[in-house]
């Protein structure tokens, strides 16, 4: 029996967690409002934290705020309007006295009245200077998390796997870099728009890849870092109108999420669509999915985009109850036109699989061979392990061996390799006649 | 995690009092202010209980119906909403933003699939799961 912490000690704790939570709701306004009004990411992230900072201080004697967002938001007005002090005083010194002094005074009270403003695009715009191209991908997505999703560096690096210490420099460079390259904190407009729209767009797609397939570490899966990815998800269809690639990237995301604990066996093994127990699929987070890409068809300008086709494609498999039921003409439809937007071999691979369910695996095959030759798949085990069950389905067991064999020498995966080869096994004692 | 936030009725839900104007403007405002935090997933308001009924089940699986209205007005619902949030001190937070004037929320967490242990089998779960399609196919349509 482990003995329960003095009471103080926990009480503290209690209060961590509720300002935690404090912080999360309302720093991305925060920090918003404050970088309109100083025009400095970097120094409104620092008076934010200040208030932060003062909560820890405080509310332990105080007690927690009736409401603890406008009394943080006061508490970093306060601290912006001293450090404006400050910066004025330090001019003032190395300056003629006076010289400007009437025109200082109403700036102050035109910063306070500006901080007491709610300005709609504020997180908005935050999220815009978080996922500027000036950035390096990694830094986009640590600011990111940061000033938007209101996490600490410590909470970003742990779901990075990466030392808080890379992680704190990084997030100070990127500040550094904003401020450097004087971008100003404003909306895009025009085809700048579109363009930094789709930078913010893939970052949040990395934050949620990084948590569904997991690149380092033991765990398959980091659900937290998908969990945020959709919450930023939802902030931003919140706020920005009308786009539906916006819409595309929400459904996907909840689609994709919604298979989140299926992917996952009893062993923490991964478990492939196919033998994935339906009954574990999240069907909130499906009805949900479902209702943001109707959303992205409704907003499209003309055809759909590539978030929204991927997420069509998503919606197949979550209205489907078996591999069986489900619409793969459909599918086969949205990876060609998704081939069509942006050309890839292993798009084009999936379309294979999809065409061989829809229309019998000979169609399937013909695209499969038509990648044969293709450099970037030369190594990517997926492509024999396809044509070997289509070659199998087709009654060519020798072609499908030897095609099964092959994906097993180019798999890193152990338990994928073992799979392979008891595919290779059931095609028969001998190899036949060699394939080219 | 993901937390359905129960509206307890009032008397004047049960009388089926109509909000105040102010108070329908408030509502709207921190509904808004939900979804643009991107964590409701869910949410709405329900008909007093004289529209509702009761199911009474005994030991042998009898059942006896009742209709509403029903006495006990704080231990009724009337209405929820339903948030995705990373602590229970979130929920907790963001219920306290509601607007209310008098009356009281109850946050509970979901249960997931685990908390049933063995009970919850498979074969429950596909059965489960096939309600909820229906459910989900009604609801789309």
């Amino acid at each position: 029996m482990t003995t329960p912490p003095p009471p103080t000690a926990s009480a503290t704790a209690d209060l961590h967690r509720v300002v935690d939570a404090v912080w999360r709701m309302e720093s991305a306004r925060i920090v918003g409002a404050l970088a309109r009004v100083t025009g400095d990411v970097g120094l409104a992230e620092e008076l934010a934290q200040d208030a932060l900072v003062a909560a820890l201080e405080q509310w332990p004697d105080t007690g927690v705020p009736a409401k603890p967002g406008a009394w943080l938001m006061a508490t970093a007005k306060h601290r912006a309007i001293d450090t404006f002090r400050r910066a004025q005083n330090l001019q003032r010194k190395t300056q003629e006295l006076g010289r400007s002094l009437v025109q200082d005074e109403s700036a102050e009270e035109d910063w306070a009245a500006a901080l007491d403003e709610v300005v709609e695009d504020d997180v908005l715009r935050l999220v815009f200077i978080s996922c500027h191209p000036v950035l390096s991908r990694e830094a986009r997505v640590a600011l990111t998390l940061r000033l938007v999703g209101g996490l600490s560096t410590d909470e970003i690096a742990r779901a990075f796997l990466v030392p808080e210490k890379t992680l704190a420099q990084r997030v100070v460079r990127a500040k550094r870099t904003l401020t450097a390259a004087r971008v100003p904190f404003e909306m895009p407009t025009g085809t700048d728009f579109t363009a930094r729209l789709s930078s913010v767009l893939e970052v949040l797609y990395l934050i949620f890849n990084e948590g569904y397939a997991a690149t380092a570490g033991e765990d398959l899966t980091r659900p937290a870092l998908c969990q945020e990815a959709m919450r930023l998800g939802r902030i931003l269809a919140g706020l920005v109108r009308g786009e539906s690639e916006v819409h595309g990237l929400v459904a996907l995301l909840q689609l994709q999420a919604s298979r989140l604990a299926a992917r996952i066996g009893p062993g923490g093994e991964s478990v492939l669509l196919a033998d994935q127990d339906r009954g574990r699929w999240d069907r909130v987070l499906i009805t949900r999915g479902l209702a943001a890409l109707e959303e992205a068809e409704r907003t499209a300008r003309d055809a759909l985009g590539p978030y929204a086709l991927q997420a069509a494609i998503a919606a197949c498999h979550a209205r489907a109850r078996s591999v069986e039921e489900t619409d793969w003409a459909r599918i086969a439809g949205a990876y060609e036109a998704l081939a069509a937007l942006s050309p890839s071999p292993v798009i084009e691979l999936n379309r294979a699989v999809a065409v061989s369910r829809a229309y019998g695996p000979a169609a399937g095959l013909e695209l499969a061979d038509a990648l044969l030759g293709v450099p970037a798949l030369s190594s990517y085990h997926l492509l024999p392990a396809v044509r070997g069950d289509l070659l199998h389905s087709l009654g060519r067991d020798a072609e499908a061996r030897t095609e099964f064999e092959r994906a097993a020498g180019l798999t890193r995966n152990e338990r994928e390799r073992a799979l392979l080869l008891g595919r290779a096994a059931d095609c028969g004692g001998s190899a036949g006649l060699p394939t080219p | 995690m993901r937390f359905m936030v129960i509206v307890k009725a009032t008397e004047d839900s049960e009388k089926g009092v109509m909000p105040s104007q102010d108070m329908l403007a408030a509502m709207g405002a921190y509904n808004e202010e939900l979804v643009k935090a991107g964590i409701m997933l869910d949410g709405d308001g329900l008909r007093p209980s004289s529209h509702g009924a009761r199911i009474r089940f005994d030991d042998t699986g009898e059942t006896t119906v009742i209709d509403g209205p029903f006495a006990e007005t704080k231990e009724l619902v009337s209405g929820y909403w339903v948030f995705e949030v990373s602590s229970r001190e979130e929920a907790i937070e963001w219920a306290r933003k509601a607007p209310f004037r008098g009356g009281e929320l109850e946050i509970r967490p979901f249960s997931v699939p685990e908390d049933f242990g063995e009970a919850f089998t498979p074969e429950l779960q596909e059965r489960e799961n096939q309600l909820r399609d229906t459910l989900g196919a009604q609801r789309e349509a």
